[in-house]
């Protein structure tokens, strides 16, 4: 059997705990050094399938700006993220727009929404 | 006629957000926000990424996320009045506020208190005098970012970042989504000045190598950057000969650090901390000058947000306070001294009623260190005392001190680390 362990940071919040994580078989058995769960959830999702949040622009037209910041509304898969990012770049939306509206539904069909992260009023 | 305010705050950022909604949760009733770009939430805006909030909201926001929250707290309060486009010129000693904009032309605002929330800037090339020639494609990062993030144009395509704090990480990753090549990060310090997780998440997830003790010592390029030479350093910082090696890109952008902004604090003669760079203040956040406040980035450089907004409630709290006439005037003074791998701490006194009073302390250390002990002394009476398992000079260590021990405290308190 393969046991190997190696030291992660949890990227989950600023904190950024160092962690001890010892995989078998490709399988997470123990995690120290994380100061709460959501590191070890982290730690295994890191080694299984690992996971990020994007945040990118997409174009507005008709706001005070001609970007709109967004947001993934949960983790996509990490290999995932620049395809993510290369599609976003040629969404265009119109004002008005609220913070938290979808501004692109089932990104590349991976079951997450893209959403506003600001107010643009129509100008 | 001149109104007189109860709090005139200058910024409109985070920290001048929370400022005047706090300053309004404690019966403030005439407060302004004087903000100088098109909106408030200051660079929170440009900020897209996400991760601020956690503590304050208790959720994890994105930077324009987060101020839309501040933002909602303020809105549609009569006793909140919001003037953005407005540039403050000169705050006098005898709390005048002087700005002007465009629809409004000259201002003269009259308080019984100021907060000054004006934020930071970042170092730019001059301030480090990198040498070589004088081609475009060199930004700051937080100018890049403003580029990229709102005004919808990219800065280059090939780019090294010098300096690894986190708007430098942030931006490598930025750039690599929006299909640019990173090709390297440059650090002179032997450890990353950016938080631990953006090194993960913003270099090690795109595979840019981060270089530490290296500097670029020539940029080249005639009209535009073509590449830059980089050369390893040794301790003290200086670049040792036969190590350089060329990188070509054709932008280079700096992440060199951030200073806070205080020419008007300057101006009014507020005693200065020569490390923080900010005004000295106490743990209410009221600085040498009695009526003026100030809080967030401009005190000293934050890492998180989410301690900006704490420390501004904190100044907002006592300067609507003292606008009613409620701060008591019978404080003695105590001052903190950091000592022992403590590089700096606000507040940098404290003003204690009798009886004490609950007060928290900010510090950052000098070099990265683990397993240490911070120990807040009176003399020889450990008042706090706690364990780190790490303590590095990017990360911000708060501590509290509960009211009963800030009682026993003598003239002087120290902070330090003990291995
Ligand atoms: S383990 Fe918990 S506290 Fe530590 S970095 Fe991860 S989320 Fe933050």
């Amino acid at each position: 059997m393969a046991v190997e362990t190696k030291i992660m940071n949890c990227i989950m919040c600023p904190l950024g705990c160092e962690m001890t994580v010892t995989i078998e078989d490709g399988a997470v058995i123990d995690v120290k050094g994380n100061t709460c769960p959501r590191g070890a959830q982290y730690a295994k999702d890191e080694v299984t399938a690992p996971k990020r949040m994007l945040t990118s622009t997409v174009g507005i037209k008709g706001g005070l700006l001609p970007l709109l910041p967004v947001v993934s509304a949960a983790v996509l898969p990490k290999g995932k993220i620049l395809e993510c990012a290369a599609y976003l770049r040629n969404v265009t939306v119109q004002a008005p727009i609220k913070t938290g509206d979808v501004v692109v539904k089932d990104i590349l069909g991976l079951g997450v929404d893209i959403v506003a992260s600001r107010d643009m009023e129509k100008i | 006629m001149n109104q007189l305010y109860d709090v005139i705050i200058v910024g409109g950022g985070p920290a001048g957000l929370s400022a005047a909604y706090s300053a309004w949760e404690n019966g403030a009733k005439k407060i302004i926000i004087i903000e100088r770009d098109r909106e408030l939430g200051g660079i929170l805006q440009q900020c897209i990424h996400n991760g601020f909030g956690l503590h304050h909201f208790k959720e994890e926001l994105t930077g324009p996320g987060y101020a839309h929250r501040c933002i909602e707290l303020i809105k549609d309060k009569p006793e909140i009045e919001v003037l953005v486009d407005t540039m403050v010129l000169d705050v006098l000693r005898n709390k005048t506020v002087i700005a002007v904009s465009p629809a409004k032309g000259l201002l003269q605002l009259e308080g019984k208190t100021v907060i000054l929330t004006m934020g930071c800037r970042e170092r730019t090339r001059g301030a480090i005098r990198i040498p070589g020639e004088r081609p475009a494609g060199v930004f700051t990062a937080g100018a890049a970012q403003r580029m990229v993030n709102m005004e919808g144009y990219l800065p280059g395509h090939k780019i090294v970042i010098l300096g690894s704090g986190d708007i430098g990480l942030i931006m490598a990753r930025r750039m690599s989504l929006e299909g640019c090549k990173v090709q390297a990060v440059l650090e002179i310090c032997p450890f990353s000045n950016g938080l631990t997780r953006n090194i993960v998440q913003c270099l090690n997830d795109y595979d840019i190598p981060l270089h530490l003790s290296h500097t670029i010592v020539k940029i080249h390029g005639e009209g535009r950057v073509t590449g830059v030479t980089v050369s390893k350093v040794d301790e003290k910082m200086c670049p040792i000969p036969g190590t350089e090696f060329d990188i070509e890109c054709d932008t280079v952008l700096l992440s060199v650090g951030l200073i806070p902004e205080n020419e008007l604090s300057r101006g009014l003669m507020l005693e200065m901390h020569p490390l923080t760079s900010g005004p000295v203040v106490d743990q209410h956040r009221q600085t040498s000058l009695p009526g003026f406040y100030a809080a967030g980035n401009v005190v000293h450089v934050h890492d998180l947000v989410d301690f900006v907004s704490e420390e501004a409630e904190i100044a907002g709290k006592f300067a609507a306070l003292e606008a009613q006439g409620k701060l008591d005037k019978n404080m003695r003074t105590v001052k903190v001294n950091p000592i022992d791998g403590v590089r700096t701490c606000v507040p940098q006194k404290l003003s204690l009623p009798q009886g004490g009073e609950k007060a928290k302390l900010f510090m950052r250390v000098a070099a990265p260190q683990r397993k240490v002990r911070l120990e807040v002394k009176s003399g020889d009476t450990v008042l706090v005392s706690r364990m780190l398992p790490v303590a590095k000079p990017s990360e911000m260590i708060a501590v509290e001190i509960p009211a009963e021990k800030t009682a026993l405290m003598g003239d002087e308190i120290t902070v330090g680390l003990k291995q």
